[in-house]
């Protein structure tokens, strides 16, 4: 089951299976890891389209920082990667710049660029998702929409962490471009959101540290954190995201993602 | 009169039974540029070393569920040698309304059409600012209505130009200009309503998987001069500029394979003549890729390697130097807190030994300011090319921005 070419059929049905509490004691570690990843994913499912606002501060080895505050627009696409806006406020010298992204699973996103100072909208190669985020310790792989099929799966075991439960799974991208080997998640067993990631890059050494904070639920349903905070145990830099007014259902359309909304993205 | 037009939509728009989202804000930014030159000028009058200040402010306010939009982009420029570089203009006085499947955009815009690095065959809307940059990247504010559709087929832009704007040329006292100069204030047409022709453009561009597309139509007064000689009233020699009417197809296209970008722009003009005065229609290319080696070196620098090919079937007689020619280029974008970055190119021509070398780079110092360094230098020039005038204005140019 841990096969990556999962039909639709099959995830209905593990879906359902993993919707009955007495599978458990049958399943194998991969199965177990793949419900769980099947579940979290119900369970942020409807939420239609997302705002939201960010300030990144950026902390380099010596403890100087640097900020960057981001508008994001997310509209829920099913059986798809999501399609994303970005638009920029801070540094002032690409305030107006926006970048918008059609994610995928297993193929590269289609992604755009509009540059305001030129007015030029440029197509911009996505083939490799593991790049800096705006220079930060976030990849844009870190920040596109998680979807089911971008991984395979192992449940490891569950454990306390920061006074949560959470279950500990093993994830292995299956992006050929991905710039990990692993990822090692602490979900947490009640809301369903990552606590914590150690990202492994392609040579198998411990990268960086994702950690998740404040958590909220919106709409009685959907749970997001406050802040992310990455840091990269090579460099010794990190990022925090501080994650401001959430909205759900604003009633955004494909028609907020096109490159025309691009271009008047303020 | 457009201005007002715009201003009175505006405030139709303003005060009939929308309501703010939110208060205007300002942005834009100021900038102090040093030019050095490596060598004396062509020409006795014109100056060395210079120094220049700019400021582009930017209001912007949104309301309508920020379906509307108001922008005012002013600029202005000093200049401490030449008179005509000293200069102001307004890039951008718009309204914008956005509906479910079209937008409307009336007043003074920039536009951007196409994909290639090297030149902009396709990009017609706007006169190039060329004392504002001698790379012929900045542009002069056009006044336009827009209607752009919006459909499943794609997106088809339609322009009414009213009002035309001539070329921008240093002065005689200025640098990186032909020789003998040219004065604008002789300026000729072909049409009897010179620059107040009305000029008509449509676009239509679109996306197909790693494809992107774009069609584009344009009628009216060229955007480029061609020149005369004659003489100022101290009886010095001069160049004239002169606007003919033309008409231009262009098609440009760019596929984003993976690490590639293939990129190609085409044009087919009539009306335009080549440097011996003849006018027949004429076909020009710019074609080429650009390749990123990400992550260089285990590094977060990304490495892009780009050439084109710069063609134009009128060969020696073109208006332009570009006529047969190669562009091999370099970027290199450290993806850094500072945004780091450097593009290195030079334009080889295909026939003889002419180069032409050009450095961009640039970096944020702190969270509000920018340092741009850049220079450009024009080797083997031969006496009887275009680009003649400027064989001894090989330059670099450092410039310090604080945004805001």
């Amino acid at each position: 089951m841990h096969n990556l070419s999962l039909n639709l059929k099959h995830i209905s049905l593990l879906v359902i299976l993993a919707s009955l509490p007495l599978l458990a004691a049958a399943e194998t570690d991969e199965e177990k890891g793949l419900a769980i990843a099947i579940e979290a994913d119900k369970r942020d499912t409807g939420w239609q389209d997302q705002t939201a606002s960010l300030e990144m501060t950026l902390r380099n080895r010596h403890g100087q920082e640097s900020k960057r505050n981001i508008r994001t627009k997310t509209l829920e696409v099913s059986g798809d990667g999501d399609k994303a806006l970005s638009i920029f406020d801070s540094p002032r010298d690409i305030k107006g710049t926006a970048f918008l992204s059609y994610t995928h699973a297993l193929i590269p996103d289609e992604q755009w660029l509009y540059l305001p100072a030129l007015k030029r909208v440029k197509r911009i190669s996505s083939n490799n998702k593991s790049g800096p985020f705006m220079g930060s310790e976030f990849s844009y792989e870190d920040l596109s929409s998680q979807e089911v099929e971008k991984y395979s799966y192992k449940y490891l075991r569950t454990e306390k962490i920061n006074g949560r439960e959470a279950f500990v799974i093993e994830r292995k991208p299956a992006y050929k471009h991905s710039g990990y080997t692993l990822l090692v998640t602490w979900l947490d067993t009640e809301m369903y959101q990552p606590l914590k990631i150690e990202f492994y890059d392609r040579k198998k050494a411990l990268l960086k540290t994702l950690t998740a904070s404040g958590h909220q639920q919106y709409e009685s349903q959907f749970w997001r954190p406050a802040t992310m905070s990455v840091v990269n145990h090579l460099t010794k830099k990190s990022t925090d995201l501080h994650w401001k007014d959430y909205r759900f259902k604003t009633g955004l359309t494909d028609r907020d993602f096109d490159r025309n909304s691009l271009k008047r993205a303020r | 009169m457009l201005a007002r037009t715009t201003l009175l939509l505006f405030s139709a728009a303003l005060f009939g039974n929308s309501t703010l989202s939110h208060a205007g804000e300002w942005s834009g930014y100021i900038s102090g540029e040093f030019r050095a030159f490596a060598d004396s000028p062509v020409d006795a009058r014109q100056h060395d070393n210079n120094i220049s200040f700019s400021a582009q402010p930017e209001y912007y306010i949104d309301w309508d569920d920020g379906q509307q939009s108001f922008t005012i982009v002013p600029f202005i420029r000093w200049d401490e040698n030449d008179d005509e570089r000293s200069h102001a203009d307004i890039r951008e006085l718009t309204w914008l309304k956005a509906a479910d499947n079209w937008e409307l955009r009336v007043g003074i815009r920039k536009v951007f059409w196409g994909v290639t690095e090297s030149q902009h065959l396709v990009d017609i809307i706007n006169q190039t600012d060329l004392v504002d940059a001698s790379d012929g990247e900045e542009k002069l504010g056009q006044p336009m209505l827009n209607l752009a559709l919006i459909r499943d087929w794609g997106t088809l832009d339609l322009f009414v130009l009213p009002g035309f704007r001539e070329r921008t040329f240093p002065g005689e006292k200025g640098r990186l200009r032909f020789s003998p100069h040219i004065d604008t204030d002789q300026a000729t047409y072909e049409s009897s309503d010179k620059d107040q022709h009305i000029d008509y453009a449509a676009r239509w561009a679109h996306y197909l998987g790693d494809w992107d597309v774009g069609l584009s139509y344009f009628n009216g007064t060229s955007r480029d001069p061609s020149f005369t000689l004659g003489q100022d009233n101290k009886g010095q020699p001069i160049l004239i500029p002169n606007y003919v009417l033309i008409e231009q197809w262009g098609f440009d296209l760019q596929a984003t394979l993976g690490n590639w970008l293939w990129k190609a722009e085409i044009i087919n003009r009539s009306g335009q003549p080549d440097r011996i005065g003849q006018d027949k229609p004429y076909t020009a290319l710019t074609a080429g890729f650009e390749y990123t080696f990400v992550g260089i070196a285990d590094s977060n620098a990304d490495l892009g390697m780009i050439s084109e090919i710069l063609y134009d079937e009128r060969g020696d007689d073109a208006s332009t130097p570009f006529a047969d020619d190669i562009l091999l280029a370099s970027r290199l974008t450290l993806n850094d807190e500072q945004s780091t970055e450097f593009l290195l190119g030079m334009i080889f021509d295909s026939d003889d030994t002419t180069r032409l070398l050009t450095l961009e780079s640039s970096r944020r110092l702190g969270a509000n300011w920018k340092i741009t360094l850049e220079g450009q230098a024009f080797i083997n020039i031969t006496d009887t090319e275009l680009l003649a005038s400027v064989r001894k204005d090989n330059y670099v140019q450092l410039e310090v921005a604080r945004y805001f």
